[in-house]
């Protein structure tokens, strides 16, 4: 019988803190600027210049540590990792070894039906590398140090996950955590969380763990899942061969669906760690601590269950609802404002995962306001517009934030409940249609709804779908 | 008690810290390596059985700075020294990350 392997995972993910300026310097994080506008002698690492640390960083990241269960170390430095690098201006990178802010916590993940925690062994705080860009033209490279300084904390996690599914949950618990705090926006295809992945096979049922490599540039849930595969499959194909695991950093190319070897072992890893001497300890007293607690928002577990009882929701709403804090809140504003919260929920579960899914945007990135959702579905219960047009007026919401009340006057959508009017265009169908109209009569239901759809079209969809097939009916008698 | 710093060592030594050493100045190194660290030995004479490791020498902690953008454009004044630049940016020999 072939041998059963297990796959054994523990994942380091960093995470870009929602900071409006850089860890060390007053420099603002704003995304997207031109290269190098947003530096100073700090993130640059001229000589003289001292680092001074953004309070809002230590606050985020003690939020993060107490959300995911961890102990808040109470005396707290940075220490100094030395490497060379052009990203790198200093040739150091400001972190935390020897005493991170957060250690031994844990978060809960469900697979299936089964939940499991995965411990959290630290995480500490740092500052992100600038980001080279290839020149193709004369094959050098360019760096812009708008990034060199931006907060960053990474988690460690311990080697508690066993398959793709569970490195995915974990992510994802992560992220929705982070994103409630308001921490970062946790966006893998811009970079704003990373995520590595250390994963090594050992034979089932054995205690030992085999050698691990860690694989890199994973910016997507699927690269990971793919990687994560393609690494399990590698290594039990070595192993088989009985040949030997190297423990190396492997670089993954998603396109190519294959993972290659970073750094040599003759190149091991040496970053002569000591403790930053340009900054002083960080104290963290009970009272402060108590103080981040108490402004820690309702998170998505403890919301969801509000939402099934309070709202009366079903459970698969209340998941998609509260995947994202945006998402959740809209829809309580909207249900405070319109009363109706099944409405809303579908609202948003329906149109607006398909409008987001289909111009390529999280639920982060809605703007459009819960006054203008609350009109419209009031417009919908009060049958001023029907179902349809609802929808074309959604999208204008949507994108626009349009105000439905005078969209809806302006474009003239109103359903139309002049008996008279209708009469006269069912008339007219009717007698356009006698194939249709004998197929009906003959017996054939289906029929009925080809000359609702033509009533519809001629009626330019304002008319009330279910007064079309009452009158339909009774004229065909 | 005298410090011994191996060839191989001062050789490991020279690649991290990105240096290119002659033959003389790798015995040179060798010496003052090993000078400091029998200076730095004469800390273990001491009993520091107890003593909590001190992480900074000044008696000072939690200094801050707010979260509020000061800092405008420095593109020109960063770029000020580079030895080559492109497109705002400093050129280097291609790295790939």
């Amino acid at each position: 019988m072939a041998k059963q392997y297990e796959t054994v995972i523990g994942l380091e993910v960093h995470v870009e803190l929602a900071t409006k300026t850089k860890i060390f310097c007053s420099c603002s994080t704003e995304f997207g600027g031109a290269p190098n506008t947003h530096t100073c002698p700090v993130c640059t690492g001229m000589p003289g210049s001292l680092p001074v640390l953004n309070k809002q960083v230590v606050e985020y990241a003690m939020a993060i540590g107490l959300a995911t269960n961890c102990d808040i170390t109470k005396v707290c430095k940075f220490d100094r990792k030395n490497y060379f690098y052009p990203d790198n201006p200093q040739n150091y990178q400001i972190s935390q070894l020897y005493l991170p802010i957060a250690r031994n916590g844990y978060v809960e993940i469900e697979v299936g039906d089964t939940k499991k925690k995965v411990r959290i062994h630290e995480m500490h705080m740092e500052e992100d590398a600038g980001k080279l860009i290839h020149d193709e033209w004369d094959d050098t490279s360019l760096v812009d140090y708008n990034r060199s300084g931006v907060p960053l904390v990474e988690i460690v996690s311990e080697p508690d996950m066993r398959s793709a599914d569970e490195v995915i949950a974990y992510l994802e618990k992560l992220r929705t955590i982070i994103q409630y705090l308001g921490a970062s926006d946790c966006k893998l295809q811009e970079g704003s969380m990373r995520a590595d992945v250390n994963l090594s096979v050992r034979e089932a049922g054995t205690k030992e763990f085999g050698t691990r490599t860690e694989m890199k540039n994973l910016n997507s849930f699927k690269a990971i899942a793919r990687a994560i595969e393609g690494e399990h499959e590698r290594q039990i194909e070595l192993i088989e061969a009985g040949k030997m695991v190297v423990q190396e950093t492997r670089r993954w190319d998603d396109n190519k669906e294959s993972s290659h070897a970073m750094r040599s072992k003759e190149d091991a890893q040496d970053y002569r760690y000591f403790p930053e001497p340009d900054l002083v300890p960080i104290v963290i007293s009970d009272e402060w601590i108590d103080k981040i607690r108490s402004r820690q928002p309702e998170f998505r577990d403890e919301k969801l269950e509000r939402y099934k009882k309070e709202f009366d929701i079903p459970q698969y709403d209340a998941e998609i609802i509260t995947e994202s804090k945006q998402m959740a809140d809209i829809f309580e504003k909207t249900t405070a404002l319109c009363g109706k919260s099944k409405k809303v929920s579908n609202w948003l579960m329906v149109e607006t995962m398909r409008l987001l899914k289909e111009k390529g945007m999280e639920p982060e990135d809605i703007s459009f306001s819960p006054e203008n959702l609350a009109k419209l579905i009031q417009l919908t219960e009060a049958g001023t517009i029907n179902s349809s047009v609802a929808k074309e007026v959604f999208e204008q919401i949507f994108d626009k934030d349009v105000d439905p009340d005078q969209y809806v006057e302006e474009h003239g959508l109103k359903t139309v409940n002049d008996e008279g009017a209708l009469e006269a265009v069912l008339e007219k169908i009717i007698a356009e249609n006698p194939q249709a109209v004998a197929d009906y009569r003959g017996g054939k239901e289906k029929a009925l709804g080809a000359l609702v759809g033509q009533t519809m079209k001629a009626m330019k969809g304002k008319a009330n779908p279910g007064m079309v097939n009452q009158k339909l009916k009774e004229m065909l008698k | 008690m005298a410090n011994k710093i191996s060839d191989e060592t001062i050789e490991y030594v020279g690649i991290l810290a990105k240096l290119e050493l002659s033959g003389q100045e790798k015995e040179d190194a060798k010496a003052d390596m090993e000078k400091m660290l029998d200076y730095i030995d004469t800390l273990n004479e001491l009993d520091t059985e107890g003593i909590e490791p001190m992480s900074h020498v000044f008696p000072v902690h939690n200094v801050f700075r707010e979260d509020v953008v000061v800092n405008g454009d420095g593109s020109e004044d960063t770029l000020a020294n580079a030895p080559l630049k492109k497109d705002q940016s400093f050129k280097v020999p291609k790295t790939i990350g």
